[in-house]
Formats: structure tokens, sequence, C-alpha cells
């Protein structure tokens, strides 16, 4: 049966265009698979992704449960990760600070795709003084390093996920609407836009039917290679103290109520940032790997 | 040609003022929409009711947003961010204090990390697809992957702790503290018009540490870009020639081939550069750096908003300065851009 499916997968003459999109569909992943170290990035995302999701199952304990006869133990067959200064078991806390990072990533990135490739494709399809006014928006914010920004915001508001999370989404949007600005500018003078204008589709028809799902594909890779940077900005947040609030089981929290503890049991505050580490690089390598696949010629 | 890139720059430059202009009102609206009132932060919240309502007059909090605007715009004018509540001196007088020593931090680390980046990305170029292109490779990834403030605390742990080859947290040791006088505020610098070798020693020691891991983070750029620019220019027909015509490996590469490249990287790293002021705010907690950085962070937990603003400004007039500075650079030394 699989040859069969990958006979009709490749095949030269598709008799449909669901055939024809999955048969490219199917090449991209034949060309991404062949890159190791980006299947290697999509494993450990799907595997992190899907731990969290079961954390109340694996977990074994409670993240919130402390147990102060055993304060800081050191890693054992209960206690994977050992415990923390309240004797909180770091395993558990390890795999629910998971929810919380991913929770923050999806959050902004519900937000920041959508904001952002409809500020450019709008700026970019406009062009004028409605290009140069939103471009001007996007520099102010660009002017910005990310994370200063994010605290200044979050500082103004109240410490917290929720703000942490807006914070973020404020500080990334801009890359997005240049990208998108700029992909819209190069669709948008294309014959089938003209002709599509001259059957009588509107505006906002040009902008959502035809030209923002062609920006799929690089806000796709561009989403990926940003989550590794929000999963660090939503970590240096936590660790200054104006993203997650202890007892929360966010991973830059933790290292940051557990920094005192690194010359003497340094474990505790050392895998919460392997944790980090981790999510950020396969995020990273995926996000690569998509890139040389589905967007060549920014490599 | 001369005149339309010209004219490119000047489009460039007559940006700032607006990009400027909307950095002075994002600050300004942030520090407008706190839920704290910055009334109530200054006098305290046992004030009697005169106080409060003489001290909200007296900020102007009373009239219209864009008065308000109007009042900080004039204040900023003048150089005037108001007062920090934390340290009650001016928040012009902290920053002038602070700054020189992220600087000084960042201007370590630029150097390091350039002078390592680059010949890592070309010689990953050199080698591109065997053991050592993807052994740099891997090291780039696991430096845009980790978190600073985990390897900071990484290399207390390793070089003080266990090691013993670095000095503590801080900028000098508390023996010397005010031995110099203040000039520059780069404690290397003033330590050397001293003259006080001790001093200079010390300050250097203290200051590797800390640079070091931001160089690592700033090193990973460069040397991604490094690489990136020199596969591209090594697959150029003149390279090809040059090769053909019997240079020598290390001419075609560094001559020919790294000189075409070079004044892209000097844009890349004036934006790695700017790129160290954030990573610096992180660095400088974890290692007691008495810096920019430290200071928006203790403002920030004192919810000390005037300092928390001025510093955000200043941040942000230095990256847009240092993102100009890329720009103008690019575009006077590369004959190829129009």
């Amino acid at each position: 049966m699989s040859t069969t499916w990958r006979e009709w997968l490749i095949s030269e003459t598709p008799a449909s265009r669901a055939q024809a999109a999955w048969g490219r569909r199917y090449r991209l992943w034949c060309d991404f698979r062949a890159n190791r170290l980006a299947m290697a990035g999509l494993i450990v995302a799907v595997a992190m992704v899907s731990v969290s999701l079961l954390a109340p199952v694996l977990a074994g304990f409670d993240p919130g449960a402390q147990n102060l006869t055993l304060r800081l133990a050191r890693p054992s067959a209960a206690h994977w990760f050992g415990t923390d200064e309240l004797g909180r078991d770091l395993f558990a806390r390890v795999l629910f600070g998971g929810r919380v990072t991913l929770g923050m990533v999806v959050a902004v990135v519900v937000m920041v795709a959508p904001l952002g490739l409809l500020v450019g494709c709008i700026a970019g399809y406009m062009g004028g003084i409605v290009d140069r006014l939103l471009m001007r928006v996007t520099d102010v914010f660009l002017a910005f390093p990310r994370l200063i920004l994010a605290l200044a915001f979050v500082a103004a508001i109240k410490p917290g996920i929720t703000s942490a999370i807006f914070a973020i989404v404020l500080t990334a949007w801009p890359p997005y609407a240049r990208l998108a600005r700029a992909e819209t500018m190069s669709i948008r003078n294309a014959d089938f836009i003209a002709a599509v204008r001259l059957t009588g589709a509107s505006g906002p028809r040009i902008v959502l039917r035809h030209i923002i799902p062609l920006c799929l594909g690089s806000l796709v890779v561009r989403v990926t290679l940003d989550m590794s940077s929000i999963i660090l900005t939503a970590a240096a947040l936590g660790f200054l103290g104006m993203g997650a609030q202890p007892p929360s089981p966010e991973w830059g929290a933790m290292i940051a109520t557990a920094r005192r503890f690194i010359l003497e049991q340094w474990w505790v505050p050392t895998i919460p940032g392997v944790a980090i580490f981790v999510a950020s690089l396969a995020f990273n390598l995926l996000g690569d790997g998509l890139r040389d696949v589905l967007d060549p010629k920014q490599r | 040609m001369a005149t339309s890139r010209l004219k490119a720059l000047a489009a460039t430059t007559a940006s700032v003022p607006i990009t400027l202009f909307g950095l002075v009102l994002v600050t300004f609206l942030i520090g407008r929409v706190m839920p704290i009132d910055p009334v109530l932060a200054i006098v305290g919240d046992r004030a009697p009711a005169d106080v409060v309502a003489a001290a909200r007059l007296e900020l102007g909090l009373d009239r219209p947003l864009y008065v308000q605007f109007w009042i900080y715009l004039t204040k900023l004018a003048v150089g005037d961010l108001g007062r920090s509540v934390m340290t009650s001196h001016t928040v012009g007088e902290d920053i002038r204090r602070f700054f020189p020593a992220t600087m000084e931090l960042a201007t370590v680390a630029i150097f390091l990390a350039a002078g390592i980046g680059i010949p890592l990305g070309v010689l990953a170029a050199v080698k591109q697809g065997t053991r050592i292109d993807h052994t740099i490779r891997v090291v780039c990834l696991a430096g845009h992957s980790l978190p600073i403030f985990v390897l900071s605390l990484l290399s207390l742990l390793v070089f003080y702790a266990t090691l013993g080859w670095a000095p503590g947290p801080g900028r000098q040791n508390l023996m010397f503290d005010d031995m110099v006088p203040v000039v520059t505020n780069f404690l290397t610098v003033d330590a050397l018009l001293a003259g006080e070798w001790e001093v200079f020693r010390d300050a250097v020691a203290h200051l590797l540490q800390p640079a070091g891991v931001l160089a690592y983070f700033a090193m990973a750029f460069i040397a991604r870009m490094t690489r990136a620019f020199m596969l591209d220019a090594l697959a150029g027909e003149y390279v090809i020639t040059a090769r053909a015509k019997g240079l020598s490996p290390m001419r075609v590469i560094w001559r020919h081939a790294f000189g075409n490249i070079s004044v892209r990287l000097v844009t890349i790293i004036a934006l790695t550069y700017a790129g160290l002021l954030e990573g610096a705010v992180v660095t400088e907690t974890v290692f007691s750096w008495p810096g920019l950085g430290q200071y928006l962070t203790i403002s920030l937990l004192n919810a000390d908003m005037n300092a928390v603003l001025g510093a955000t400004l200043v941040v942000g007039v230095t990256y847009l300065g240092f993102n100009l500075l890329a720009d103008v650079l690019y575009r006077l030394l590369d004959p190829r851009v129009s």
C-alpha cells in the first residue's frame, strides 16, 4: 500500500489539485527528512510538546507539593532531578514548566503572526502614505532591543504571565510585518493579481485570498525560528522577576529563585536551564531545516 | 551615481528624527499606562491630601495627555529625565555614572566576538560540509539557544568557584574602591590614566568573565553571518579567476573573497554591538556589574518608573544610533549599493 501511496504522491501527472498539492508537500518532506539535524529538532520539539501535555500523568509528583524534610536533594530514583529549596520535585516542576513556556509561545505566536501579516500585507498592497506610516511605526518598535522594551512594558502594567505575553507580542511583530510587506510588494504586480483585479475582486479579497496565502511559507519559517527567541525572552523575563511569578514552575523563574544555590547544589538552577536550552535548540534546528526546504533563497 | 547614493543616505538620515520621536512617544505612553500612581510613588502613601495634590500639580498630571507629553519633551530637550526615587539622584546623573560600565563591557565583548567569530566563520565556509564546519555550526547554534543568564551562572560556577581562575562578581576588588579618580567612568581607562597598574589588572580580570559570556553570543551571530557571506563570495567568478591564475589559497581567501565581504561584516558588527546592550541587562544582574542593565533591573523591581523609562530611552537611542551607523557605513563603503 505504501508504495502505491508514494507513486500517487510523486506522480508527474497529477489528476487533481489535491494530488498536486500533496505531492508537493511530500517532496518537501523528503527534502526535510534528509536533514538529520532538522529531524532531530523536530523529534525533540514533538517530544517536548507531548511530554508537557502529558505532564500530570508523567510527573508522579505535584509540582507545588513541598516536602521540607527533603530539601535540595540530589537526583535519585525517587526524585529523578532531585528537589528544590522547598523539597518540591524538580522533574515534576520541569515538566509543568514546559506547559507554561510552550503555552506562552503558542499565545504569542497566535497573536503576533496574524498581526504582523496583516500590517505587512496592508502596507505592501496599499503602498503610498499608508505604507510609509505603518513602516515608520514598525521602525519605532524595531528601534528598541526586544527584551528592554518588554521589560519596560511589563513594569508599567504588572509583572506576570499575561503582561509578559503581551509585552513579547508588542516587541515581536515588526519583523513579521517587514517580511510580509516585502513578500506582498513582490507579488502585488504579478499578472495573476492583475487578472483577479480585472474580474472585479475587492482589495480586501485580493489581500486575504490571494496574497496572504503566498506569504505563509516564509511566515512559517520565521515563526519557527522565532520560537526559540520567544522562549529565551520569556525565560529572561521570568528570571528578572517580570514574567511568570513564583511559585509558578516557569523555567526562568525557577532559575531566579534557585540561583543562590549555584555553588553548592548546582543542579537545582542548572536543570531548568538545560530545559530552556534544549527547547530553544530544538526549535532553532527545526527552523533552520524548514528554511532550507521552504525558503531556499534566504539561506 | 554619487548623487543618488547621497540622496539615499539623506533619506535614511531623515527618517531618524521621526523614529526618535516615536521612541520618545512610546516611552512616554508606557510611563502613563502604569497603574501605580506616580505621585504616591514619590510622596509615599501616607502623605496628607494637600501634599499629594501639590505634587500632582507640580508634575502636571492634572493636565491633558498632550500637554503632559509637551512638558515631557521640553524637559527632555534639556536632558531632564526626572529624578530617580531609588537613588534620589537625577536619572541623567545616574545614567552618566552607570552607562560607561556597560559600554566598557560591550566594547571588550565585541572585540573578543569579532576576533574569534570572523576567523571561525571564514574557516567554516572554506571547509564547508566537513566535520569542522558542522562543529562550528553546532557551537554557534548553541550560542543562539542558550539563555545568557544560565551561561553566566555556569561560568561563575566553573571559572570562579571551581577553578578559581576568575575573580568573583562585581567590577573591582573592594580593596581598590575609589582608588583612582573618576575621569571617563571606564574603570580600565581611569586606572591607566592614574597610572595604577594594580587597579588596572584587577579591573581587566573582573571584566573578562562577563565580557567573555557576552562575547559568546555575539560571536555565534558574527561567525554565522561571516560563513554565509564567505560562501557567497567564494562562489564568485572573480574567486575562480584568482584561483585559475594560481594565487595561493590564503591570498584568494583573505585578499579576494574576504576583502569583498569586509564592508558587510562591519555593518554586522555594528548591529551586534547594539544587540549586546540587551544581553548586558541580564549578564550584569548575574555578575553584579554596576552598569545600565543592573540599574534598569533594580529600578524595575522598585517600580522606579523615571529611572526605567530614562534607561529604556537611552538604550533605544543608542541602539538607533548603531543601526544608523551600520546603515551609513554600508552605503558609504560598499560601491555596489546604489
